[in-house]
């Protein structure tokens, strides 16, 4: 009893310590946090950022209403909205440009898919983690505002980083600079690929670019849509210094485009949508529509089929492949059959005034036509007459004169 | 009053309220994790450190030292995304050895403290450090001169947080 009580802060200290590392043994064997980690943050979480988003609140508010009310009123708000639209912009640009590259690469491939941002959601950032080591920072957003993990994070001038943790009402972004973050990368005008990657010292890495490629500083890094939660084409940097690394690959340093050291806003990406890309309507009709043309077919009944009647024989129903219109969906742009002497007949047999071939579609067209239909006509340089269910006319042959 | 400390017996030990036990920790932690964000310099600071530093120096006593930094070290890492007890172990260290040395030192002066600052602030680096790189697997480059660097700039803002919390304070 005596030794225990002469060395109790010993044995204590040795107790905690030991307590503390095989706790961190078993998290760093476990992939995933466990309960009661979890609390442990959960409570830590819950009682720092209220703080600090009580403090973030009164900061803007009182920005707001000395910018807003006291101090050019009105300009601020002007300014805000154009800068929300210049960050739209330059969004969009930076996937139309990327668009516009890839579609001459994958003209050929018509099933290919490509990813776009359909919905984002602007949060604030509150703290950060309090550690260099851990770069990372909350967002006054989390769960009960539709926030997930692996969401990832952006400003208009590039990407941020990924939301690694959420809780409540805040989320934890890990950033692009973390040693412990990855990011799918390649260089806009090579299109060599690589992984991007944070160091200790908080400067970003590109990886595994080979080491015989030529990197020219200054070039663009963009995302390459490989890691699966950064869709393709979104600004990360540009490349500030090429030097040959170890093994195989170049150690290629990279600035990124946002500055990850004054955050306050950012945009949390919650929907990513991925669409077809679809194939030139402008090229040559396609085999199966062809094939599609020379099967027999059951004529749609007309709305006039009355009058035809009453005014003698309807005309054969026969095929004619037509010209497919620029514009317009697919389906507008499929060949349909028109009855060929219907349509000569329309301007001859029958007497009637001859009307030019463009005006004549049009006429035809009716209320039947579909926007794209008519677009299409405007557009065809020929007569078109698929977009238009056919007449029935009295056949030339069956005339009674 | 000058106390040499060439006898257990003459050494003051102090105390802290409660709201002071709970509050100023917390408050450093949120500092720690507020300010960086606005002033990017703050981040050279270790403000949990510090007050840890502070509470097992005034207090002098190893296990309420050790207990203290145990819990603000703990707190540190669960705002961190790396496995809690990085900060929790190293601050446990400190927290222990500034009370047990607050025993054996005059650490009411502004010199005596700011050396133990700098001191601490490098044990508490090295062994964050080694579990980083030997339990955690995380890559950490030690550079000296930026560890001195930094640990005199804690020094001098220790000294003016023991300067806060001498005010706070209760002799027992």
């Amino acid at each position: 009893m005596d030794v225990l009580g002469r060395y109790r802060n010993l044995i204590v200290l040795v107790g905690v310590l030991f307590a503390q590392v095989l706790g961190l043994a078993v998290q760093v064997k476990r992939t995933t946090d466990d309960e009661s980690t979890r609390l442990i943050r959960i409570w830590a979480v819950d009682t720092v950022t209220p703080l600090e988003k009580a403090l973030v609140w009164v900061q803007t508010s009182t920005g707001n209403i000395w910018h807003n009310y006291f101090y050019l009123r009105g300009v601020r708000a002007e300014n805000r909205s154009l800068k929300a639209q210049v960050e739209r912009m330059s969004l969009e640009r930076v996937r139309m440009s990327q668009d516009a590259d890839q579609a001459r690469r994958l003209q050929a491939l018509l099933a290919f898919k490509e990813q776009f941002i359909s919905e984002t959601m602007a949060a604030q950032v509150i703290g950060s983690s309090g550690s260099e080591l851990s770069r990372s920072v909350y967002i006054d957003k989390g769960e009960r505002d539709g926030i997930k993990p692996d969401m990832a994070v952006i400003t208009a001038d590039g990407i941020v980083g990924k939301v690694l943790r959420v809780y409540g009402s805040t989320s934890l972004v890990l950033l692009i600079d973390d040693q412990t973050s990855g990011v799918g990368a390649l260089l806009d005008k090579t299109r060599l690929q690589g992984i991007l990657r944070g160091t200790p010292s908080g400067e970003v890495v590109l990886e595994k670019v080979m080491s015989d490629e030529t990197v020219p500083a200054g070039e663009m890094v963009l995302t390459s849509g490989g890691d699966g939660i950064f869709p393709k084409g979104l600004l990360v940097g540009r490349v500030t210094k090429v030097s040959p690394g170890s093994e195989l690959f170049l150690n290629i340093r990279v600035r990124p485009a946002a500055d990850l050291s004054k955050l306050e806003e950012v945009l949390v990406v919650t929907k990513i949508d991925e669409r077809q890309a679809e194939p030139d309507q402008t090229g040559a009709a396609r085999a199966i529509d062809i094939l599609a043309e020379r099967l027999p077919k059951v004529p749609t009944k007309p709305e006039n089929t009355v009058k035809a009647d009453a005014a003698g024989t309807v005309a054969p129903t026969t095929v004619a492949p037509t010209t497919v219109a620029p514009a317009g969906t697919a389906a507008d742009a499929k060949p349909k059959a028109v009855p060929a002497e219907a349509s000569d007949a329309s301007g001859t047999a029958t007497g009637q005034k001859k009307a030019s071939p463009a005006s004549s579609s049009g006429s035809s067209s009716g209320p039947k036509a579909t926007a794209a239909g008519t677009h299409a006509v405007k557009d065809s340089p020929r007569p078109v007459k698929a977009t238009v269910e056919p007449k029935p006319q009295p056949a030339v042959e069956d005339s009674p004169h | 009053m000058a106390i040499t400390y060439t006898s257990g017996e003459q050494v003051e030990v102090y105390r802290f309220s409660i709201p002071a036990t709970v509050l100023i920790p917390l408050a450093a932690v949120f500092l720690q994790a507020f300010l960086p964000l606005r002033f990017r310099f703050f981040s050279i600071f270790d403000l949990p450190l510090l007050v840890t530093i502070g509470f097992a120096t005034a207090r002098r006593s190893p296990l309420a030292g050790l207990l203290t930094g145990s819990f603000i070290g703990i707190l540190q890492d669960a705002l961190t995304h790396h496995p809690i007890g990085l900060y929790g172990i190293s601050l446990t260290v400190v927290g222990f050895g500034a009370s047990s040395l607050g025993i054996k030192l005059d650490v009411e002066h502004s010199g005596a403290r700011f050396l133990l600052t700098i001191f601490f602030y490098v044990v508490h680096e090295v062994v964050y450090f080694m579990i980083a790189r030997g339990l955690v697997g995380l890559h950490m480059e030690w550079s000296w001169p930026h560890e001195l660097l930094s640990g005199v700039a804690n020094a001098l803002l220790g000294v003016l947080i023991f300067m806060l919390l001498d005010r706070v304070k209760q002799r027992t």
